[in-house]
């Protein structure tokens, strides 16, 4: 019997199909490119709680200049953002599952519409950055104000980092370097992507729907 | 057709029901992916309409907006991160990391007063008093 695996045509090209129950040879048994992702997204938690920690101790705190956030707040349109980005981590989790059976095209597709969505969430909040310094809510109009785009520019950068990280996927993918046994580089940047996702699902809760 | 490759066009045709990863954890089908991502949608619309709800759910609000919250957490990190299928060890690195936050962050916010009636520290407090 051949140790190597038999190639799997996709819709438009050869591909190699992942191993099935490959072990990895580290001493954890365990990836570790995944574990310090993993490791990565932990100290993350700390990261984002500074934030969100800081704004909630100054949003409760009488605004001295300018108006409040909570003034300004579109719930409508960030629910529909949210959504937006909620809905792109269903993509990235299909666009690892054709990289893991080997489906070239369809992995494309999902990378690049879950960088679309992605694109929209950002494109979004500079909508509401714009809209909120118009209404005379800037970095520096009150403690409240710096502390809201701290954390949520700090977001939608991550975001924006993780739709550069996308694009190289799909760059990686279109040259041939994103076949099926490679399927851990999709699924450790699908890891950063759906972190991204978590943090905002508590940012949407503690920041926007709880005063 | 050699037992390599009938596994291997098993597997390809297996695919779409579900995938096993490198490390040999089976994983959702992409079915019950559009499903979880369908719950998900469900309890954000949840959210949305609590908020509008606020004078109705009273003082039930905003503990039902963090279940919400945590049950949106947990289902991705779950599902969509794949915690539930792999090693415990990728679990208890994230977990570690989301306890370790949660304590110093909700020891800051309570040394700085934060869970008092107003949320205003004491000092903060003072200080407004005398300039009103």
């Amino acid at each position: 019997m051949s140790t190597t695996a038999a190639p799997h045509v996709g819709h438009d090209e050869v591909v190699e199909p992942a191993p099935p129950h490959a072990a990895h040879h580290t001493s954890t048994g365990l990836s570790n490119e995944k574990l310090a992702m993993w490791v990565f997204l932990g100290s993350e938690c700390l990261l984002f709680g500074a934030l969100i920690s800081t704004f909630l101790l100054y949003r409760n705190r009488p605004v001295l200049n300018g108006p409040s956030v909570a003034e300004l707040y579109d719930i409508p349109f960030t629910s529909v953002s949210s959504f937006v980005l909620l809905m792109s981590s269903l993509t990235m989790v299909l666009a690892l599952s054709a990289t893991q059976r080997g489906d070239a095209t369809r992995s494309r597709i999902w990378l690049l519409t879950t960088a679309l969505l992605g694109s929209s969430f950002v494109a979004g909040q500079v909508y509401e950055f714009t809209t909120f310094v118009r209404e005379g809510f800037g970095f520096t109009t009150n403690l409240q104000s710096s502390s809201f785009y701290v954390l949520t520019g700090f977001h939608g950068a991550h975001v924006t980092i993780g739709i550069l990280i996308l694009l190289s996927l799909v760059v990686m993918s279109v040259r041939g370097a994103l076949p099926a046994a490679r399927a851990e580089t999709v699924e450790i940047a699908g890891l950063y992507w759906h972190f991204v996702d978590v943090v905002w699902i508590v940012i949407f809760t503690v920041v926007y729907l709880i005063r | 057709m050699s037992l390599q490759e009938a596994a291997a066009a098993g597997a390809a045709a297996h695919a779409h029901e579900e995938t096993v990863t490198g490390t040999g954890h089976a994983h959702p089908s992409d079915r019950s992916y559009v499903g979880i991502a369908l719950i998900l949608a469900v309890i954000t619309a949840a959210e949305v309409a609590s908020f509008y709800l606020e004078d109705e759910l009273g003082s039930i609000l905003i503990p039902a907006l963090i279940v919400m919250m945590i049950v949106k957490f947990a289902t991705v990190a779950g599902w969509f991160m794949h915690l539930r299928f792999d090693s415990n060890i990728f679990t208890r690195l994230f977990v570690s990391g989301i306890v370790l936050a949660a304590g110093v962050y909700l020891a800051t916010l309570a040394s700085f007063e934060f869970f008092s009636k107003d949320g205003v520290p004491g000092p903060a407090r003072a200080v407004e008093e005398q300039s009103e």
